[in-house]
């Protein structure tokens, strides 16, 4: 299992693990202080990023025909630019 | 030969699993999508509820299901390539330790739970709490069902040799794996961290 374990999804997920603490942070007040919404940006994009190599290394979209990995991609984007347009139109 | 079948899949255009399963998967997220927009345009209506409902949420819990949501998809990504190996066995184990991050998201949410509502925390408290409840509550089911499909795949890959058959079936298990996973990522952020 070890031997399995020697992948490079494995970085993915140590990437993963470091993104969540650095969005953690962000969300306590990390860089930004009291300019919450900086830092509301912020995590949403690290948000997107983290989801975007789910898709390519988990799900292995890398490898998948280019319209399915599009269609992911593409949500991925617009999910994103929408929850931020959201987030910043209430404050 | 196992190490070239995987290198050759890498070269050229690959599906994993049955192309159903990714029109359910990409539905899902759309809908999932329309939810997550719907929750981020009534916290913008009213930022201060939210806000304030926000940090009665232990984020503690948020962030160990975090943990164990993101262990669980690495596992089965684990899992897969051991498949392609024709490693049953391992497979199997990595599907299991996948299963027990599950269960252990399961138990971590219940305890949540049932802080908030012995909190007198409810449904019916706001606006905050009605989404709060109904999307988590959403998600936890398809934990269920993701749970259920780990345990079909467990027993799939214990099979003395694995076909290609077999492997198509898992990747499309895998893959409902990894959106479950997703769409936690995005709760995560939203309901835990946005402020």
């Amino acid at each position: 299992m070890i031997q399995a374990a020697k992948h490079y999804i494995s970085w993915i997920w140590v990437a993963l693990i470091f993104a969540t603490g650095l969005s953690w942070q962000f969300g306590h007040g990390l860089g930004f202080g009291d300019q919450y919404q900086y830092a509301a940006v912020a995590i949403l994009i690290i948000t997107f990023v983290k989801v975007h190599y789910v898709f390519l290394d988990f799900m292995e979209l890398r490898t998948a025909p280019t319209a399915l990995r599009l269609a992911f991609e593409a949500w991925a984007v617009i999910v994103c630019a929408l929850l931020i347009f959201l987030y910043w139109s209430g404050l | 030969m196992s190490v070239s079948i995987e290198t050759a899949q890498l070269r050229e255009p690959h599906l994993p699993g049955e192309a159903g399963v990714w029109v359910f998967i990409l539905g899902d997220m759309l809908i999932f999508a329309l939810l997550f927009s719907v929750f981020v345009y009534y916290r913008s209506e009213d930022v201060q509820l939210f806000s304030h409902s926000q940090t009665t949420l232990n984020q503690t819990l948020g962030a160990i299901n975090t943990l164990l949501m993101l262990s669980s998809s690495w596992f089965v990504a684990l899992a897969i390539h051991s498949a392609r190996k024709n490693l049953g066995q391992v497979s199997a184990k990595f599907f299991s330790l996948a299963f027990a991050c599950g269960f252990g998201f399961i138990v971590v949410k219940f305890f949540e739970y049932r802080e908030k509502l012995d909190a007198g925390f409810t449904i019916m408290t706001n606006d905050f709490y009605m989404y709060y409840f109904m999307l988590t509550g959403i998600h936890l089911i398809h934990v269920v069902i993701g749970m259920g499909v780990l345990m079909f795949l467990i027993a799939t890959c214990r099979n003395p040799t694995l076909e290609n058959d077999n492997v198509s079936v898992l990747e499309s298990g895998a893959s409902f794996w990894h959106m479950v996973d997703i769409l936690w990522i995005v709760l995560f952020a939203i309901f835990y961290l946005l402020r």
